[in-house]
């Protein structure tokens, strides 16, 4: 489903985020891709949502070179992955309840789709009380899985976690990782990038490793190994 | 289609009341740039109108001895009718001018005194000319010049006026070319404030559009909000400089009068009142419409 073809990313005065990663990830799984700060997960979750683009290699997403999206099809391409990132970036203007429903109103869903679908989102992740408090009313947990709800929403293809424990206590941290083991057990590709050893260690599934920017290990039941 | 402009018009509005702090400011940015137009627009008018009035009043008057003949008077008022230059030529008779005089200053005793003891008429027959344009009274009076008639004329009113007249000319044009170049340099700095400002606003939503795009949400929906923000500051900052606008003119009105008595301000308000409200709301929505397009664009790049 995804393919990373030997991607190297290098940012001005040298600095390689990137180098020579090679890996594919198929459909409905559940890859971890862990490393120390700095070790390039968010730079690779970047290039995944064409955020940035590498400076050598090529990235498919079903078949379709990233690199070719133009620009004008790039939002179109964004609306097939949900994002969670370690900030949350929810829109402090919105409700949480406008905030999940922005997912669906981009990609132009009816009013009774939005009606129906963002109360029973909200109610998976537990924040239905909260439906009419603006992010600043949340607390981190509540806002992480605010922003979960809003990236499986509109039923994409795989999700992104970019760190989404790094701002939560360990009781919150495990209530997030088992949400997103529960949307990848429904059927949706999940890549998670983290730091978090007991995390990684407790779920038994597929870790990349990343030293430096380059891939050292990838193991099927992998461990948290640096 | 219909959906996604009713979804970007209601986030605009709710934006519009949400962001209370910065389209307060951006109102009131707005605002001095719509009362820079209004005021700039007014004072062209009011200064033209104004011009127009002093240049009416230029004129100049031909009197004829006393020995001087009707006939060759009429003779000469058809000769001078027929310079282009020249709009108008009225004859006042002697009789004409002592009649005007006392019923102008029929009240004043001590001036009709002096005219009874005088008594005979004291009053010259006179032609009095207009010209169609403020600067071709120096034609008509090269013209009386080399005129036939010139031994029937006793005096020319315009010799003892045409300083004051040039004056006011020169003056007159010179309001105007400052105008112009007043106009041009203080347009340009209300438009680059009123810019910044709304670039500035839009800076602190940065992040905001960022994840918007990251969520998969095209240009247009997210530049719409802030291009209807961008309308409803305009709107909003139009109403209230009309609103202004018509109380300093309704009250100021009846004290500019005793100053100037040919000048109604309030009257040429409600008769450009069309074209005043198109300036503030054109000015308004285009300002606060493109300043916002402008400024979101450098954020959708990514």
């Amino acid at each position: 489903m995804i393919s990373f073809q030997h991607v190297t990313k290098i940012y001005p005065r040298n600095t390689i985020a990137v180098d020579d990663v090679c890996f594919d990830v198929e459909e409905k799984e559940f890859v971890s891709v862990v490393g120390k700060s700095g070790a390039g997960k968010t730079t690779l979750l970047k290039l995944l949502l064409a955020e940035e683009k590498p400076t050598q290699g090529e990235i498919f997403f079903q078949g379709k070179s990233i690199n070719e999206i133009k620009p004008g099809n790039l939002p179109e391409f964004r609306r097939e992955i949900g994002a969670v990132f370690q900030d949350y970036k929810l829109l402090p203007s919105k409700t949480t309840h406008e905030n999940v429903a922005y997912a669906l109103e981009v990609i132009g869903a009816s009013d009774q789709e939005i009606a129906r679908d963002v109360p029973k989102v909200l109610e998976i992740v537990g924040l239905t009380e909260k439906a009419n408090n603006f992010p600043e009313e949340l607390s981190g947990g509540e806002k992480q899985r605010a922003a979960i709800a809003r990236a499986l929403i509109h039923r994409p293809e795989v999700i992104l976690a970019d760190e989404p424990t790094g701002n939560l206590d360990p009781y919150h941290s495990l209530g997030i990782i088992r949400l997103l083991l529960k949307i990848q057990e429904m059927g949706t590709t999940l890549i998670l990038a983290t730091h978090n050893r007991e995390i990684i260690n407790s779920l038994g599934k597929r870790v990349v490793t990343l030293e430096d920017g380059r891939v050292i290990r990838d193991e099927r039941r992998g461990r948290f190994i640096l | 289609m219909f959906t996604s402009l009713k979804r970007v018009i209601r986030s605009g509005w709710q934006g519009f009341f949400r962001d209370g702090g910065l389209s307060i400011a951006t109102v009131f940015i707005l605002l001095l740039t719509i009362t820079l137009a209004t005021s700039l627009f007014l004072f062209h008018g009011l200064s033209h109108l104004l011009i127009s009035s002093v240049e009416e009043k230029a004129d100049i008057s031909l009197y004829f001895k006393e020995e001087a003949l009707e006939n060759d008077i009429f003779e000469f008022r058809e000769e001078l009718a027929r310079i282009s230059e020249v709009k108008e030529v009225k004859y006042i008779s002697q009789e004409k001018a002592l009649a005007d005089f006392t019923e102008k200053h029929k009240d004043n005793p001590v001036l009709m005194a002096s005219l009874a003891e005088v008594g005979r008429n004291p009053f010259l027959a006179s032609l009095n000319i207009i010209a169609s344009e403020p600067g071709q009274y120096q034609a008509i009076t090269d013209f009386l010049e080399t005129s036939d008639f010139t031994a029937l004329i006793e005096k020319v009113d315009y010799y003892q006026r045409r300083s004051v007249i040039e004056r006011i000319f020169s003056l007159t044009s010179t309001i105007n070319r400052s105008f112009i170049f007043l106009s041009i340099i203080l347009s340009l700095v209300a438009i680059l404030v009123t810019f910044n400002t709304i670039r500035l606003a839009i800076y602190n939503s940065r992040e905001e559009i960022k994840i918007q795009r990251l969520v998969g949400a095209g240009s247009w929906f997210i530049r719409g909000p802030f291009l209807v923000q961008g309308v409803l500051a305009g709107i909003l900052a139009a109403l209230i400089c009309l609103l202004t606008f018509s109380l300093i003119i309704w009250s100021l009105s009846p004290r500019v009068e005793t100053f100037f008595t040919d000048l109604d301000i309030s009257q040429f308000f409600v008769t450009n009142l069309w074209q005043i409200i198109l300036i503030q709301f054109v000015t308004g929505i285009l300002l606060g419409v493109i300043s916002s397009f402008l400024a979101t664009r450098r954020y959708l790049k990514i």
